[in-house]
């Protein structure tokens, strides 16, 4: 083991500390919904600080590596790809803290229904994330394209929970304020997904070289 | 994405071996192109065979007749390698750029002149314009056009190796061989040797052998590296930077050999 690949160790070590951290912010922002903790909420929103630091410190690591290091290839590679990995997490995290927000905001309402594909699009969107980091640290290019995979099961989710809270508010239009606030949240889920596959997307690029976004063939009509 | 090649290939390297007059067997069927108009650098640790290589293209080696060449290296289809072929022709066509700064005890337009006069040129005024031009070439003329008496031994390392490259483009060469040409000078002269490089090969096809990775990649559009004689990998440099294909390829560039 070189000094570099020590400074590189610990630049792993950084992400996989900021992954766990959002992880956890989701976790907890969809529990403070479901249990209606909104000290839990106040929580996630407290502790954002905490990621976003480690985002600039990621950078400013990376950024160091990049200029006195030269890396190339597959050092190259793995440097840019946490750059890259850190931004998702980053916005992650905003996510997370946009779910509290609107989870304070229900927790003082009645409860429109109870909540359960939700739920299920968080798990699965930290299973990706989960999944993502993994595949980032074991360079796994296999649980990385399983990951992409799953970004669909968010996206017909959240379709469903759209579809449902539409049927409320036409229904009853004393619903549309939460009934909007539970869609906003769906669709915060899907975004985490979303990124959860862009990590991925990167794990390829940085096992084979290969940048695999934006080549998906094109939605048929 | 596949890119498309455009290029054309300028020297084709089939099948080459080479043995030193000793028996070392110094290089292992080596096949690939060299595009014309474009840079192409050759990497790899010490007593690889990447010098050696270099050598083979303006048959450096014969010097010492033992020495033996097998395959063929074609430079615009014609076999370089062939026993009839003229050497001082192939050697004004393929110039050669050394590690230390070459000048000869002469004057700076003597320098540049003394391979032009050995091309037949006679005529003071057209000599004059010859050397000018290879000067501007080379980016020396600035600095040196109110001193062309002088010797050129009063020029500065990173300036005499200006010098010289000036003699070589001076014949008009197809091609240029540079073997580590700035391992001997500081970062500013040899920015201004990466720069004159890549400035060159809009006129002639460049080879250059170097240790510092780096200038090979700042320098070059392909990248060969080659290892105890034999090319491992040889690709775009920037593929070869970000994502070489071999094992040893990414161990090398990343300096995670041995």
């Amino acid at each position: 083991m070189t000094i570099f690949d020590d400074e590189l160790m610990h630049l792993k070590e950084l992400v996989l500390k900021m992954g766990a951290m959002v992880e956890n912010a989701v976790k907890d922002s969809i529990r403070s919904l479901v249990e209606r903790d909104s000290e839990l909420a106040r929580k996630v929103i407290e502790k954002d600080h905490q990621v976003n630091a480690l985002d600039v410190q990621i950078d400013e690591d990376s950024i160091r590596l990049i200029a006195l290091r030269q890396p190339k290839a597959h050092d190259l590679r793995f440097i840019t790809t946490a750059m890259k990995i850190t931004t998702d997490l980053e916005r992650m995290g905003d996510m997370a803290v946009n779910i509290a927000e609107r989870s304070l905001e229900l927790n003082e309402e009645a409860i429109l229904k109870p909540y359960i594909d939700i739920p299920r699009m968080s798990q699965i969107g930290q299973g990706m994330t989960r999944d993502a980091l993994d595949a980032f640290v074991k360079g796994d290019k296999k649980l990385a394209m399983d990951v992409i995979m799953r970004d669909d099961q968010v996206d017909d989710l959240k379709h469903q929970v759209l579809n449902e809270l539409l049927f409320f508010m036409v229904q009853d239009p004393t619903t549309v304020s939460r009934a909007m606030k539970i869609s906003f949240i769906a669709q915060y889920l899907e975004r985490i997904a979303d990124h959860a596959t862009n990590i991925a997307e990167m794990v390829i690029y940085l096992v084979e070289g290969k940048i695999i976004r934006h080549m998906a063939p094109p939605l048929e009509p | 994405m596949e890119v498309q090649i455009v290029e054309t290939v300028k020297i084709e390297v089939k099948n080459l071996n080479f043995y030193y007059a000793g028996g070392i067997h110094a290089l292992k069927n080596i096949s690939f192109p060299i595009y014309q108009n474009t840079v192409t650098a050759l990497i790899g640790p010490s007593g690889c065979g990447k010098t050696t290589l270099l050598r083979c293209f303006n048959r450096m080696h014969d010097l010492y007749p033992k020495n033996r060449y097998e395959g063929e290296i074609h430079l615009d289809g014609g076999n370089i390698l062939s026993n009839d072929i003229d050497l001082i022709g192939l050697r004004s066509r393929i110039g050669m750029v050394f590690q230390k700064p070459t000048p000869f005890p002469m004057s700076i337009f003597d320098n540049i002149a003394y391979g032009l006069k050995l091309t037949g040129m006679t005529k003071k005024s057209e000599l004059s314009e010859s050397v000018e031009r290879a000067l501007r070439h080379s980016a020396l003329w600035d600095e040196v056009k109110d001193k062309m008496d002088v010797s050129a031994y009063e020029l500065s390392g990173g300036q005499q190796q200006r010098l010289v490259i000036a003699r070589a483009l001076a014949v008009k060469p197809e091609v240029l061989l540079f073997d580590e040409p700035t391992s001997a000078l500081d970062p500013i002269s040899t920015a201004k040797i990466e720069e004159l490089a890549i400035t060159l090969k809009e006129e002639v096809t460049i080879i250059i052998v170097t240790h510092n990775m780096q200038q090979a990649a700042r320098m070059s559009d392909w990248t060969g590296f080659t290892m105890l004689g034999e090319l491992i990998e040889f690709d775009r440099t920037d593929k070869i930077f970000t994502a070489p294909s071999e094992k040893l390829t990414e161990d090398y560039v990343t300096g995670r050999f041995g």
